[in-house]
């Protein structure tokens, strides 16, 4: 097993886990930080692969994935908000009791 | 003679580490490197804790303690024998696991910051190209160890001056990085070692120190007052204001981990100043060039207590601001300051050499703060005190 | 038909993994099923942000010295504590009477379990197709801060722009958001 296959598989698990989190969670905030595990699944795919690829001299997978922090940081900023939005109009963060497109 | 001086802990540190075999040299280097900083930091800690009690007393028209040792001397020794032996009282309903870990996060990762600051020539642990990012990363951790100290104890004045304290550090973080971003942009590195190099330069004896020019006096303001809001300093320290909230995040803690808190406290504000003193007081690099045979680390640990005691004498003169206060002036004044500091410090490269320079930023700069304050003080209505008594 | 972008000449050895690998995957794994699984929403904050400093460190190791130190600073001492502030402001510390998990958490770990299966086939057998790829040790790319502010400025001027507009968009868009109604007078 090579190294970028062992951190490949790493960035997989992370993301399946990820995945599980959000969508297995009740409550908001838990989506979002299954969300921010994915991201951070693909960050490290977007770096094993600049490290180990033909030309990590171009630089393009370390910019790729710090644009990628900055957007990220930013998503999970106004998703929050959202949510404490949300918080405030119906008094609760659990995503199984807003099942109706009234509020 | 000078030289050898200047370098005795290097030459030190090699001789030492010549007696073991080739291979485990460079580990062994920097194991005696952190053991030094291990073992210096908190002895500095315990001389800065007795300096703070008898200055703040003199400040206040009091003698601080003085009946352990000769002129309060020894009451360090005093305080950390009845910090150690306390009882560690950890409330029922507290989180244990992160109780017993917020401590720890805080130390190790003010410890951490020690690595990139370069206290004398080749006197820097780690050399790394981007020292300065190291450095504020490391910092930016040290914020979640003070939020887990106060939710863990489940009490809330403890939630509450975490909440404050994790909110003012969180707000001052960026006038601290900005303030940065702008000796950073001048001296052409992130790495302190460079940035340090780039000031060791005299003209007439005097040095090119950053604080000696005008965005550089400005940006050292806004980083000492982004530093004192950072380590939750006077008068920025309502997060542990001993008469509003008991003791803020660490009501809930006693003996050996309220120590812990303490030493952490005081050794982000040594980091701090020694990151200062890096950016904007040239480091290990003495004031005038005849004064240049005096070792380096000297000149560094001088301008590092220097600001400790400018910390203390704020600490007894200035009043506790609030926390509505302190974050309206972070935002709405220092930050931007800062943006307009950046802007100035771009000017004064392209400018070139010159009086021109000088006279164009100082006026910029003086013109802005001025009016700054005269817009904000415009409110505010200064008469004659007067007085109203109860009837 | 041209040769794989990847190739390793027969003289270089495939690198093994190495121990701090195994070890920093280990505390970032645990981290993120720390996260998800715990019942505790405060708890499962800070084994995130356990996770977030093992990634930070598999950073570093990937000899990314910049995106490492972005991901502590950026992460660990801003989205960490916005989230634990959320969890504060939402009163998500109290335990909820119904349980944690959702009514149809069977079909999420399944549907988890599948994309799992997929990337982890998708990656072993490309392994097994390319073999020797991605394991040459070419030198570690001395990327220095100089490098990327040339880039920054040079070739990825257009995103960075792009970013700083969304980043400016995104603080205006939270602050509105969250913001407290004042309230009607009628």
């Amino acid at each position: 097993m090579t190294p970028l296959t062992g951190y490949l598989l790493v960035a997989a698990l992370l993301f399946s886990i990820g995945l599980g989190g959000a969508l297995t969670r009740r409550n908001a905030i838990l989506v979002l930080i299954g969300i921010e595990l994915m991201l951070n699944a693909a960050n490290l795919n977007l770096i094993a692969f600049w490290r180990y690829g033909p030309h990590p001299e171009a630089l393009t997978g370390m910019m790729f994935a710090i644009f990628s922090i900055a957007v990220a940081a930013a998503e999970a900023a106004v998703g929050l908000g959202l949510v404490i939005q949300i918080h405030r109009h119906a008094h609760t963060t659990d995503l199984d009791q807003m099942n109706r497109m009234r509020g | 003679m000078t030289e050898a001086l200047d370098q005795v802990f290097v030459l030190l540190s090699r001789w030492l580490v010549s007696f073991l075999p080739a291979g485990w040299r460079p580990a062994a280097g920097v194991a005696l490197s952190v053991a030094a900083i291990v073992c210096l930091f908190p002895a500095l800690f315990a001389l800065t804790v007795l300096l703070e009690r008898k200055g703040l007393g003199r400040m206040q028209n009091r003698i601080g303690p003085n009946r352990v040792g000769p002129l309060g001397i020894l009451q360090p020794i005093a305080d950390g024998i009845k910090s150690l032996t306390k009882e560690d009282i950890v409330p029922t309903s507290a989180d244990g696991v992160v109780h017993f870990l917020a401590p720890v996060v805080l130390a190790t990762a003010v410890f951490m910051g020690f690595a990139v600051l370069p206290m004398g020539r080749n006197m820097t642990l780690a050399k790394m190209d981007a020292g300065l990012l190291f450095y504020f990363a490391i910092g930016a951790s040290t914020e979640l160890s003070v939020f887990m100290a106060g939710w863990s104890s489940r009490n809330k004045y403890s939630l509450l001056g975490a909440m404050r304290a994790v909110a003012q550090m969180i707000s001052y973080e960026v006038p601290l990085l900005m303030s940065s971003v702008a000796v950073v942009m001048i001296a052409g590195s992130l790495s302190l070692d460079r940035i340090v190099e780039a000031q060791n330069h005299y003209t007439w004896g005097l040095p090119h120190w950053y604080i000696f020019t005008p965005w550089g006096f400005a940006g050292f303001v806004l980083f000492a007052i982004a530093a004192t809001a950072e380590t939750n300093r006077s008068p920025f320290d309502l997060p542990e204001g001993e008469s509003e909230l008991v003791a803020g995040y660490f009501t809930e803690y006693s003996g050996f981990k309220f120590a812990l808190f303490f030493l952490g406290e005081y050794l982000a504000m040594f980091s701090i100043s020694g990151l200062g003193a890096t950016l904007f007081l040239g480091g290990w690099s003495a004031p005038f060039s005849f004064l240049g045979w005096v070792p380096s680390w000297i000149w560094f640990f001088g301008k590092l207590l220097v600001s400790m005691c400018v910390f203390i004498w704020m600490r007894g003169t200035l009043p506790r601001l609030r926390q509505d206060q302190l974050m309206n002036f972070a935002w709405k004044f220092v930050l931007p300051l800062t943006m307009l500091n950046l802007m100035v410090a771009a000017l004064w490269h392209f400018l070139g050499d010159g009086w021109a320079r000088w006279a164009v930023c100082s006026a910029i700069l003086a013109v802005s703060y001025v009016g700054m304050a005269w817009v904000g003080m415009r409110r505010m209505h200064f008469g004659a005190r007067s007085y109203r008594y109860a009837e | 038909m041209g040769h794989p972008a990847f190739s390793v000449s027969h003289r270089e050895q495939v690198a093994p993994m190495s121990f701090v690998f195994y070890v920093l995957a280990a505390v970032t794994l645990a981290g993120a099923l720390a996260a998800v699984l715990l019942k505790n929403t405060v708890h499962c904050a800070l084994a995130l942000t356990v996770a977030f400093a093992g990634l930070a460190l598999l950073y570093l190791e990937l000899d990314a010295q910049f995106a490492g130190f972005a991901q502590i600073l950026v992460y660990i001492g801003a989205v960490a504590i916005l989230i634990v502030f959320a969890i504060l402001l939402t009163k998500g510390s109290e335990t909820p009477k119904d349980g944690v998990y959702s009514k149809n958490w069977l079909a999420g770990l399944a549907i988890a379990a599948g994309v799992f299966a997929v990337l982890g086939w998708a990656v072993l057998e490309s392994a097994r197709v390319l073999p020797g790829s991605g394991g040459t040790p070419t030198a570690a790319p001395a990327v220095t801060v100089l490098q990327i502010g040339n880039a920054l400025m040079g070739r990825y001027v257009l995103p960075l722009e792009i970013v700083a507009l969304l980043l400016t968009a995104a603080l205006i868009g939270a602050v509105i958001v969250a913001m407290h109604e004042k309230e009607e007078t009628r």
